[in-house]
């Protein structure tokens, strides 16, 4: 999807830091701080759909599959058997690869490539869905409420700024994960990938092998946004972490923002919140954001694959120096 | 278990599955001509009952008899839909055109919800608790109706495809874009024309539909991979197949539902698609390619 190279220098990344890091300080009225978590919420699980579907082209329309594994995966321990969700978040992280092993191992096997992978994964997780919504250990479709004991030890933070700052160190590992890539031999191979599977094959590539590993990698940052997901809401049911919206939710941030760029999905997610908030406090008018955003999706793909950061590029360039 | 349960179950399903086929016909022929994957099929389907709907409650116009208005208007809709967006992108990468049609449905799905909100709807008619007896068995009479009326369309869809100019036109292009570029064919118009047929097939579907189903917002989500089992299961672009994978999705959610309880009954038709994309990617009549 993108071809030119990305020059951020260092402190380029170092600015973008200081300011998320200011950013609660500047703004610190709840609204904002939440406004915030989300946007930070939204860049890290767009992220985690971006490893994949950018930078190695694995497009996935069911990506919510790794997230409510991983939701599940926590908030069953925590509330059937009190385990402590800061364990549990290391274990969202493995549910979510060992989806992630699961679905790639069986579609990458029957050599699925392109609409169809995206669209197996979609089945996956709509058969998730349904199983959260049958069985008893889930709560079925009445959804697991967390009880709410506000302590850091918890991991419910008494302030939202401490949600604040956890999904920022989240954001933050998994932008340097893309920075990674973007820079590593195994990063190369996926563009490779990416590009032209057969060709890459020919190139002596073991495809399946590191298609298998992004997508384990990629599952596993998805459910860790779960497990973050079920702490910062305390509640959750099949339909809001298997349901189409939240996949719908992660391409979006990533196309939009830039599929296969480090900041992309920030950007999109940044945007996404921010129209969705304005959305809400100016008309109050259900769905009106996703409109907008759907269409921006129409016009991203027709006339700026590459997302909004190359628009941003294009501009900055254009200066004289 | 009653054998008289199980008739009636595989029936009921096999009713269904009728409609199934004409929304699946659909996105076969689409996916048949254009070689794209119409993401959007989805949420046109949940336009057009919406649509059926309000000529119910705003001109009291029975669904059925609204098919007369609602096929011609959706393939108009389709035609417009192709000429002015998905035509100039359908050229690129599948993923594109995927992508784009995603979008068609994210605008459309939020589009309902601004304009009619969340809430589902059914509709009343005269005879919509009308029973049709069978012995000792009773099938509602709009399901009967919905699922002739259906596989009367398809048959008229498929003679259609097979008899007339535009028809042999359309499985030209099907089957060679170059070679039917060099006899004359316009090729685009024909695209236009089949996402056209694809999208008013839907406009039929929603008409026999809403009798016996309900709709929301969200109803494209229930029938988006319903309409890809479907396809999948018959084979991408093949019109037998879609009848068979019709009438079998139809009988493994009657089934589904049957055995496993009302919630985790669903899983049935997830479960066949994964498989089938794992197993045998080319579906039940599908040739390998």
């Amino acid at each position: 999807m993108r071809r030119t190279p990305e020059p951020i220098a260092w402190t380029g990344h170092v600015l973008i830091l200081a300011v998320a890091c200011i950013f609660p300080f500047v703004f610190p009225s709840p609204f904002m701080v939440n406004f915030g978590v989300l946007a930070l919420f939204y860049a890290f699980i767009g992220q985690s759909w971006n490893i994949a579907g950018g930078f190695a082209g694995q497009l996935s329309f069911g990506h919510v599959v790794f997230f409510g594994a991983g939701a599940y995966a926590s908030t069953i321990l925590q509330v059937r058997f009190g385990v402590n969700p800061w364990i549990g978040l290391p274990v969202s992280a493995v549910a979510g690869g060992l989806v992630g092993w699961l679905i790639g191992y069986l579609s990458f096997r029957a050599g699925l490539r392109g609409s169809y992978f995206a669209l197996i994964t979609l089945a996956f997780a709509e058969m998730l869905r349904i199983i959260a919504n049958s069985v008893e250990i889930t709560g079925g479709g009445l959804g697991l409420l967390i009880p709410a004991k506000p302590s850091v030890a918890n991991f419910q933070f008494p302030e939202r700024v401490g949600f604040y700052f956890l999904i920022l160190v989240l954001v933050t590992v998994s932008i340097a994960i893309a920075i990674w890539l973007k820079h590593s031999r195994f990063g190369a191979q996926l563009a490779a990938i990416r590009e032209n599977e057969d060709a890459a094959r020919a190139l002596g590539i073991n495809v399946f092998s590191e298609k298998l590993k992004i997508l384990i990698l990629s599952g596993a940052l998805g459910g860790i946004g779960g497990c973050f997901f079920s702490q910062y809401f305390l509640y959750i049911d099949p339909i809001i972490v298997f349901g189409v919206d939240k996949s719908v939710e992660m391409l979006l941030v990533s196309m939009i923002g830039g599929a296969g760029t480090v900041y992309g999905p920030l950007i999109g997610a940044v945007l996404l919140a921010a129209i969705s908030d304005t959305a809400r406090v100016v008309t109050n008018i259900q769905g009106l954001s996703l409109v907008i955003y759907g269409g921006l999706l129409i016009l991203i793909i027709a006339f700026l694959p590459n997302g909004l950061i190359d628009l941003i590029q294009r501009l900055t360039k254009r200066r004289p120096k | 278990m009653d054998s008289t349960i199980l008739i009636s179950a595989a029936l009921n399903g096999l009713l269904v599955g009728g409609i199934y086929t004409l929304v699946a016909s659909g996105l076969t022929l689409i996916y048949g001509v254009l070689h794209i994957i119409n993401f959007a099929h989805g949420s046109l389907l949940m336009m057009g009952m919406f649509g059926v709907y309000y000529l119910l409650i705003k001109l009291r116009l029975d669904p059925y008899i609204s098919m007369l208005i609602m096929v011609p208007a959706m393939y108009a809709i389709g035609y417009v839909l192709y000429k002015g967006l998905i035509g100039r992108f359908s050229s690129g990468k599948d993923e594109n055109i995927l992508l784009i049609t995603l979008g068609l449905s994210i605008v459309l799905e939020n589009l309902a919800l601004m304009f009619f909100k969340g809430d589902t709807r059914t509709i009343t008619v005269g005879y919509s608790d009308t029973m049709v007896e069978l012995g000792p068995l009773l099938f509602s009479l709009p399901k009967v109706i919905s699922f002739f009326i259906a596989m009367l369309l398809c048959a008229l869809l498929g003679l259609y495809i097979k008899k007339s100019n535009t028809g042999k036109a359309i499985r030209a292009v099907a089957k060679e874009r170059m070679g039917a570029r060099l006899v004359g064919i316009d090729v685009d118009r024909i695209f236009a024309i089949s996402y056209g047929i694809g999208v008013a097939t839907l406009g039929a579907a929603a008409c026999l539909l809403m009798p016996i189903f309900y709709v929301s917002p969200y109803t494209g989500h229930v029938f988006v991979l319903v309409a890809f089992t479907v396809v999948v299961l018959g084979g991408m672009g093949s019109f037998l197949g879609a009848v068979v994978g019709g009438l079998i999705v139809g009988l493994t959610e009657s089934f589904g539902g049957l055995f496993l309880g009302e919630s985790l009954g669903q899983i049935g038709i997830s479960l066949i698609f994964i498989l089938i994309l794992l197993f045998r990617p080319q579906g039940l009549f599908g040739a390998r390619g």
